[in-house]
């Protein structure tokens, strides 16, 4: 017998186990997992504190898979549709921690949808997952809002109308990171997830998260099988910290990656694949959305980034030190200030 | 005139939403406040941004009775439209003033007719023609001046008010007022017995509407999120916030120490406060009733997660869109156990523009030691209206921030506690919120069942612990909330119960009924759910007790039936509901009906 290896610390002291959660409850080989997995990877790989981090969710087996990660993190776990604005609220509490989002296809594009779209609109920031796969699981199998035309369900028919796409909304409502991924890639999974924690303003990850239970025939758009024989990656993606961005860089030959800078001074490089994608141009996203849905493509990778948008959080010129540790010298008004207040009354 | 009256009668101005009347109405009641002489002021509005009649009501009181009165002694009418109700509305040997380019007949003999050159005055004026319409209205206030005797030097002060200083404003506004007086000094003369002295009875007040109120309380509870949603009658509050909050929490270097967000609905307005009060702020909103209904959901949420936070719900005219401009306390039943399942909320009821104020910094020390939602229950008629009121008083006790534990209490503790356990045996549990850096600190929340140290759990048993310790935490409410205001009579084994903006009415009943029926009473004023110690035994000295409330069901009738069923025999509703504020006339015509059918 030998000994295990011991678990590498990372620099900020802690080994991977500290960024784990609860075992998870949902279905096994539910594509949440293997999400939750890679939370835990990037959080890991990229040094983060855990308490520095607040968890949120709305309802429905997304949502519940906050759990599953980061137990020494606060976390909410809200009401159906409306983590938007749950989060919204508690990202004034201490603007130096982060935040990630975990939501659903029913949580956030169809109960959820108004006010996801204005957390969007006003750059909270936030890393915010859907894990989509298309169908209402917690509540046994109905179609949701991202469900394609002509998808069957065993005791629902087959879906008439359009699906809502949850990048385009996105961008619609001025979003300033949207990504799309397939719960099968991990390592693009992981690799958006930390270029999303990096991003200063809302981060829209929408991933392809199969439902192994009620969704996962062969043809289905949010099965495995399709997943995998319909991914066309944009681009090979890869995270680069601040500090290793001279190490890292000699893995991409010259003249066919793309940086984009990130406010912290990390850099996300995208290995260009067979054609040449700006993901700075809103409009080159826009087209390419609507080619993907045209060709029935599963287009992954980094959509759309734009690191200057004023982060919500940062129009207000809130003091330095966190809202929730100021005392009462520092939010009650001095006593003589009444009598002038009162001067003001006529 | 040999019976002149002094000091005590109304007058309504009835002219069309969006001609500026405002201005002008807000100048009469201000002036009369200013010489000393109690006064109240009622906005009847519609709702609509032009073209409806609308009406304003003052009523001068030297006793100091600012309960709303039907009956209007002196009206004066600038509006067609509802120009013959106008003239129906004046009581016999009243006065009458028109605007004398409506031409309707006037038949009535039993009152004094006063015609006005309203338009002829208003196009001498020396303004522009955009603001004719508006400069008219100040046509009235100077042809009042003069017949009922209001100093100009305090209208000048109104004015002064309205404008802040404005001199370029101030001075077309008074020139305008000066020819209306100088014209009823030529061509008017005076019969009706109504006229205004000065007085000494307001040197002690001041005058504010209850939403401004409400919002400085807020700010002097340490108020640090704000989220609403904009909707008459709540609107002007979280206003209030946006504009004092940078005169009296902003940092020396200009920092914000809070954040006020216009959220997209009141569904996201209370779920930012929310998420603000989970994260340690001192968070709130503040809507009406349709809001109210909307924040169901996330209310539930708030009391079974138990994040603290304070909803303000300035009252309008339910169900539905109702009445949008009209006041009512009809929302009381629907808040004490809003959303689904087991619970009842900590409501507080603010019955004086003072109390907004208090209540707007108790609120959030309640929340955040009973970790709750607390509502405070308002109406338009406090809200909206400019009332006169004691000057408001710097809070006199410290912020109450509850029992939360940062990372020096949870090295103390061995990092060994449970968010939603009882260790005190208050019902009260510990919490700690996010940037905590204790290993130990961290919990999820969640509105599904959990157990003492916030684990999901479905286990029957814990469930029902849980709940019943919330019960016990409700219990633990009742000491610390509002007292009632009690005033007894000696002889007396009748009670009148009332609450909010109802309380003016109920009170002037009160002396009306012992002065004109010799029938005595005893009153409590209830000012917070739970009912207290003192409300139940307050109930259980009567022999009787008329519960006055402005809605149709006799909502509070209804509670504290329930909740002191062996006393609900001895309730009576004087319960009415027209989306007018209650009168003291009608309270004490409905007791003695009923009284002499006892």
């Amino acid at each position: 017998m030998t000994a295990p290896a011991p678990a590498q610390t990372n620099k900020a002291g802690l080994v991977k186990n500290d960024y784990r959660g609860l075992p998870s409850t949902l279905c096994s080989g539910c594509g949440h997992n293997s999400i939750a997995s890679q939370i835990i990877a990037a959080c890991y790989e990229m040094d983060i504190i855990p308490e520095e981090i607040m968890k949120f969710s709305g309802i429905g087996c997304s949502s519940k898979s906050p759990a599953y990660f980061l137990n020494r993190s606060f976390g909410f776990n809200g009401l159906h549709g409306r983590m938007s604005s749950l989060a919204t609220g508690a990202l004034f509490a201490d603007t130096h921690l982060r935040a990630i989002g975990i939501s659903g296809d029913g949580d956030t594009a169809s109960i959820g949808l108004g006010g996801f779209k204005h957390m969007v609109r006003r750059n909270a920031p936030i890393v915010y997952v859907v894990e989509n796969n298309g169908v209402y699981g917690l509540t046994k199998g109905q179609f949701s809002a991202t469900a394609e035309v002509g998808l069957n369900l065993k005791h629902q028919g087959t879906n008439q109308y359009m699906p809502v796409d949850i990048c385009m909304e996105s961008l619609a409502s001025n979003a300033t990171f949207v990504a799309r991924s397939f719960a099968g890639d991990a390592k693009q999974v992981k690799e958006l997830l930390k270029a999303a924690l990096s991003h200063r303003g809302v981060a829209v990850l929408d991933i392809i998260s199969p439902c192994v239970t009620f969704n996962n025939e062969d043809n289905a758009l949010h099965s495995y099988t399709w997943g995998k024989d319909h991914e066309a990656p944009l681009h090979e993606i890869s995270f680069i910290p601040a500090l290793d961005e001279i190490e890292l860089i000699g893995e991409f030959p010259e003249g066919t990656v793309r940086e984009v800078a990130m406010h912290d001074g990390s850099t996300v490089i995208l290995k260009k694949l067979e054609k040449d994608y700006d993901p700075t141009s809103r409009a080159n996203a826009f087209q390419m959305l609507e080619d993907a849905q045209k060709n029935d493509w599963l287009v992954t990778g980094l959509i759309f980034i734009d690191e200057k948008k004023p982060v919500l959080t940062d129009i207000y010129n809130l003091v330095d030190i966190p809202l929730n540790r100021l005392t009462m010298s520092d939010l009650r008004p001095s006593p003589e200030t009444i009598a002038k207040i009162n001067a003001m009354m006529f | 005139m040999e019976n002149k009256i002094i000091n005590n009668f109304s007058i309504t101005i009835a002219t069309v939403n969006g001609s500026g009347s405002q201005t002008a109405n807000v100048t009469l009641l201000r002036a009369l406040f200013k010489m000393g002489i109690p006064v109240s002021g009622k906005n009847l509005f519609p709702s609509n941004i032009q073209g409806l009649p609308t009406w304003y009501t003052i009523r001068v009181n030297k006793d100091g009775f600012i309960a709303r009165r039907d009956e209007q002694e002196v009206v004066v009418s600038l509006n067609p439209a509802s120009f013959i109700r106008d003239l129906d509305s004046v009581l016999t040997g009243g006065a009458f003033f028109y605007a004398d380019d409506i031409k309707i007949p006037i038949t009535r003999t039993d009152i004094s007719i006063y015609p006005m050159p309203v338009k002829a005055l208003a196009r001498a004026a020396d303004v522009s023609p955009s603001l004719r319409d508006y400069i008219a209205n100040m046509v009235y206030v100077g042809v009042l001046a003069h017949m009922l005797g209001i100093d100009f030097e305090k209208i000048e002060q109104a004015l002064d008010f309205h404008f802040k200083g404005k001199s370029q404003a101030i001075e077309s506004n008074l020139k305008t007022i000066r020819a209306g007086s100088d014209w009823a000094i030529q061509n008017l003369n005076k019969i009706d017995p109504y006229s205004v002295e000065p007085m000494s009875a307001t040197s002690e007040f001041i005058m504010a509407d209850g939403n401004t109120a409400a919002a400085l309380g807020a700010i002097y509870g340490g108020l640090q999120f704000a989220a609403w949603y904009p909707i008459t009658p709540a609107s002007t509050l979280a206003e209030s916030l946006n504009i004092f909050l940078p005169q009296l929490r902003k940092t020396a270097d200009g920092k914000q120490t809070y954040a006020v967000l216009q959220a997209e609905d009141e569904l996201a307005a209370i779920g930012m406060a929310i998420g603000a009060g989970w994260g340690g702020l001192r968070a709130m909103t503040s809507t009406s009733g349709p809001g109210i209904s909307l924040m169901a959901e996330y209310t539930g949420l708030a009391y079974y997660a138990e994040v603290p936070i304070v909803i303000w719900d300035v009252q309008r005219i339910g169900p539905s869109t109702g009445l949008p401009t009209r006041t009512a306390q009809g929302d009381l039943a629907e808040v004490y156990s809003l959303s689904h399942g087991d619970k009842q909320h900590v409501i507080l009821l603010p019955g004086s523009i003072q109390e907004c104020f208090e209540f707007g910094w108790k609120a959030f020390d309640l929340a955040e030691h009973l970790q709750t939602p607390v509502f405070v229950l308002s109406d338009l008629d406090l809200g909206m209206n400019q009332w006169m009121t004691r000057p408001f008083e710097y809070p006199e006790s410290p912020l109450d921030r509850g029992k939360v534990l940062w990372e020096a209490d949870l090295e103390k503790l061995n990092g060994v506690w449970g968010r939603y356990k009882d260790s005190d045996g208050d019902g009260i549990p510990y919490r700690t919120v996010p940037g905590n850096k204790h290993s130990s600190a961290a919990w999820f929340g969640r509105g599904a069942g959990h157990d003492e140290n916030a684990r999901y759990t479905e286990d029957a048993g814990t469930w029902e612990h849980n709940m019943l310790r919330l019960k016990k935490k409700y219990d633990t409410a009742r000491i610390l909330v509002p007292k009632p205001v009690i005033e007894r009579h000696k002889d007396a084994d009748i009670g009148i119960i009332v609450y909010g903006s109802s309380s003016p009415a109920a009170e002037e009943a009160r002396v009306l009924l012992q002065k004109e029926k010799g029938q005595k009473t005893n009153f409590m004023r209830v000012r917070s759910l739970p009912y207290t110690s003192e409300v139940q035994n307050f109930i259980k000295q009567q022999k009787r007790i008329y519960i006055v409330e402005a809605n149709r069901d006799g909502q509070m009738r209804q509670i504290l039936s329930s909740v002191m069923p062996d006393q609900a025999p001895k309730f009576r509703s004087a319960c009415h509901s027209d989306g007018l504020p209650l009168t003291a006339r009608w309270v004490k015509n409905t007791i003695l009906a009923q009284e002499e059918k006892e």
